[in-house]
Formats: structure tokens, sequence, C-alpha cells
């Protein structure tokens, strides 16, 4: 699950190149307001789990909100 | 569960009043083109209707319930119960439509009351008129919903400007004893309340020397404490969940046939939350009508605006309405149609 949950997270942001789970998801190039949204969108879709806007404001690495997900599934 | 059905009760007409003046996406000062152009697209906005600072969501709202009681050839005499829902109403106090009831020459002998909600109020309203006139003893009534949103939104704030639109709707329900009536399904989660909140003026904060001054708070947003925030995460993140939820509900609860349904309408939130709901429900493009494009995000206008702009009904047609947004509050609606009269569009 987890290169899967790197894999739409690129996908859901059109992030290319390397993506990490220690990376700070704000300072890619390709991050702007829409990809919150996109991110949000993607989990719901595809692990159907509801991610608010504070779970997004609060988290700073992907791996953070790796963790929300994957709480929320089990 | 928050399910409810309300028999011998249908819509006959419905109508529109928008604000003469048109505000262009592209023209806006706080985006670039580029940005302009991307907002545009992802959001399927590209022009809004603004108010004056002396037009208040009542005016509109008056003009279009008086071309709609022409357009059925109803008398004023024989209306029994006027609604308003709204949350950018004359006064704090006292409720618009007393003030409406006058001015609409209305008789004395009404039912009239406000109600405060906005993207989610329509549907709302329309469980509250229909229970109303649903046993007979009152047989004809209008439901006002609209908004002036944009004059309580800081012209400096891109996160909800470019969005909102102003627009006033008249919904005239009558008793009707063969007809199917309303089939609700309603939800509220008040744990986000902030998430679309004008923060002073009530009573919790009220208004005080802060309220008027501008604060800056980032990423293209200056506004005071009199001018509405919008979380657009949030209410993203609640709406993509709740509104299929609760449509799908609504058709669980009632048995009804999505194949048989003419159209969904939607509160038009932005495409791409709009776009994503419909995804999830399975539901052909073609079934749901959008005028975001024309007219933006109304608040409690958006559906019969919807219907009224983009319909062109036939004879019968099937209806699922769902509102959703400010509150949070959400609500689902079935109902049929039979010769719906959809007035001109009017301007004011």
């Amino acid at each position: 699950m987890e290169n899967q949950f790197l894999k739409n997270i690129a996908e859901a942001i059109s992030k290319e190149g390397k993506i990490r789970f220690e990376d700070d998801f704000r300072s890619y190039n390709e991050w702007d307001s829409m990809s919150a949204l996109s991110v949000i969108a993607m989990v719901d879709e595809k692990y159907q789990v509801r991610i608010t806007g504070n779970d997004v404001r609060e988290c700073k690495t992907i791996q953070d909100l790796y963790n929300i997900v994957q709480k929320r599934i089990q | 569960m928050s399910f409810l059905s309300i028999p011998n009760v249908k819509i006959s007409g419905i109508s529109v009043c928008v604000p003469k003046k048109i505000d262009l996406v592209a023209n806006y000062p706080g985006f670039t083109l580029d940005e302009a152009e991307k907002f545009s697209k992802s959001t399927g906005i590209y022009q809004r209707r603004v108010s004056n600072q002396d037009q208040c969501t009542s005016d509109l709202c008056i003009y279009a319930a008086d071309k709609l009681i022409k357009d059925l050839g109803w008398r004023k005499q024989d209306i029994d119960c006027l609604i308003f829902v709204t949350q950018t109403p004359d006064y704090l106090i006292p409720a618009t439509s007393c003030i409406i009831q006058d001015r609409l020459g209305f008789s004395e002998n009404i039912y009239a009351l406000d109600i405060s909600l906005g993207c989610s109020g329509w549907v709302y309203g329309l469980s509250v008129i229909a229970s109303v006139l649903s046993n007979g003893m009152m047989k004809k009534g209008l439901l006002l919903a609209g908004d002036t949103a944009l004059r309580g939104v800081s012209k400096e704030d891109k996160s909800a400007y470019p969005l909102f639109g102003d627009a006033g709707t008249v919904t005239a329900v009558e008793y009707n004893q063969d007809a199917h009536g309303f089939d609700f399904h309603f939800g509220c989660d008040g744990s986000g309340f902030e998430a679309i909140i004008v923060r002073d003026g009530g009573y919790r904060n009220m208004f005080n020397e802060d309220s008027l001054v501008m604060h800056n708070e980032g990423d293209g947003i200056v506004r005071n404490r009199m001018q509405t925030v919008l979380d657009g995460m949030e209410v993203f993140s609640f709406g993509i969940t709740k509104a299929p939820e609760s449509v799908t509900k609504l058709v669980n609860k009632f048995n009804l046939e999505i194949e048989k349904i003419d159209y969904f309408v939607f509160h038009q939130a932005n495409l791409y939350m709009n776009e994503i709901i419909r995804k999830k429900l399975s539901i052909p493009p073609e079934k749901v009508p959008y005028c975001l494009d024309e007219y933006g995000n109304t608040s409690s206008a958006s559906i019969p605006l919807t219907i009224c702009s983009r319909i062109r009904p036939l004879v019968d047609n099937e209806f699922i309405a769902c509102g959703f947004g400010v509150g949070l509050s959400w609500g689902s609606v079935y109902f049929q149609t039979n010769n719906l009269v959809l007035s001109q569009i009017l301007e004011l």
C-alpha cells in the first residue's frame, strides 16, 4: 500500500520526478491551492476515507497524510 | 433518521431575479490572467451577478414574486404562506418575511417566517412550506430563497469573492390532492460551523470597534470580521462526502429509480466539487445541469436558479435536488412536476 499511496499522491498533484514519504509537500513546485483539494478527493476515491481541511493543514509531510489515512482505514 | 415524506403538495412555478451588474472573473483584480483562467476552469465560474450597495435579497425576491404570481395567474389574496430563506436579511430585527408581506401587498391572514440557512436552505425551506400546506387548510404559498452574499465578502478575498454570486428566487408551492408531494433526507454537522462564517455582528461577538479592522490572512486574503470566511478545503471535504451520501440515503429509503429521474439538481458549489459528487453517484452528465458559469455560487438560490435557467420542463418531470454547505447543513429532496411554470429571468 505504501508505494501505491506515493503514486496516488503524485498523480493527484501531477508531480513529476521522485516523491518520498519524508517530503514536505508544500515545498513542491507543483503544490498550489488546488493540490489540497486533489489530495482530499484522491483519498476519498481510493481509500473511502474523509480527510478534512484541518487534517491537511496539520500535516507537513506525505508520511503525516499517510498516517491519517492508515488510521482511518482501520 | 431524518427522513420526511409530505404528500398532497407540488411546485407550480419558479421565478428568479438577479442584479443587473455582471462581474467577470477575468477582470478580478486579485488574479493574474493565468490565475483567473485556472480558477474558471476548475470552478466552472466565469461571471457572477453583483448587487448594488442599496440592493437587498428581499428586493430581488419581491420583483421575482410579482412576476411569478402573474405568470401563474394567482391572486395575491390567495397566498396563505410566505417563507423567506436567507442569510442576508434586511435587518437583524425584525424578520424580513414580515416586511415582504407588506411590500407585496399580501393579506394579513398569512403565515410568514424567516429561515436562516444558505446552500441547503431551499431544500429545508421546501420542507417547511410543504408541511404548512400539506393538509389543505392553507392552499398556496411562496418560498423565497436567495442571498446577496457578495455584499458581505471582502473584494480582497480571492478565496471567496470570485466564487459567490447574488440572486433571489421564488418557488410557488400549492396544495393538490393528487400530487405525490416531497420525499426528503436531512442532515447537519455543527462541528463544522466555522467552515463558512461571519465572526462578528451576531450576539456571540457583537459588532465592536475592531469589527471593521482589515486583517491580512495571507494567500491573497484581506478581510474584516464582518465579512464572510470561507474555508474551501473544509467545505470541499464535506461536500464530496455528505452530498452523495444524502442522495443515496434518499434513493434507498424511498425506493427511487435513478434511471427514471430526469434531473439531479445540486447546489452550485463549484464544478470540480460538483463533478466529483456526480461521478460518485454515477449520474450521466446530461442529467446534471449547471449554471455556475453564468451565476457562480448563489447560496440558497442555486437550485431554483439552475432549474429556471437551464431546464426546459416537459409535461411531467421527476427531480432530485440536493443542497449542502454552510452550517454545515445538507438536505436532499425528490419531487415530481407537472406543467411546471418557469418565468423568464428578471434583472433589477
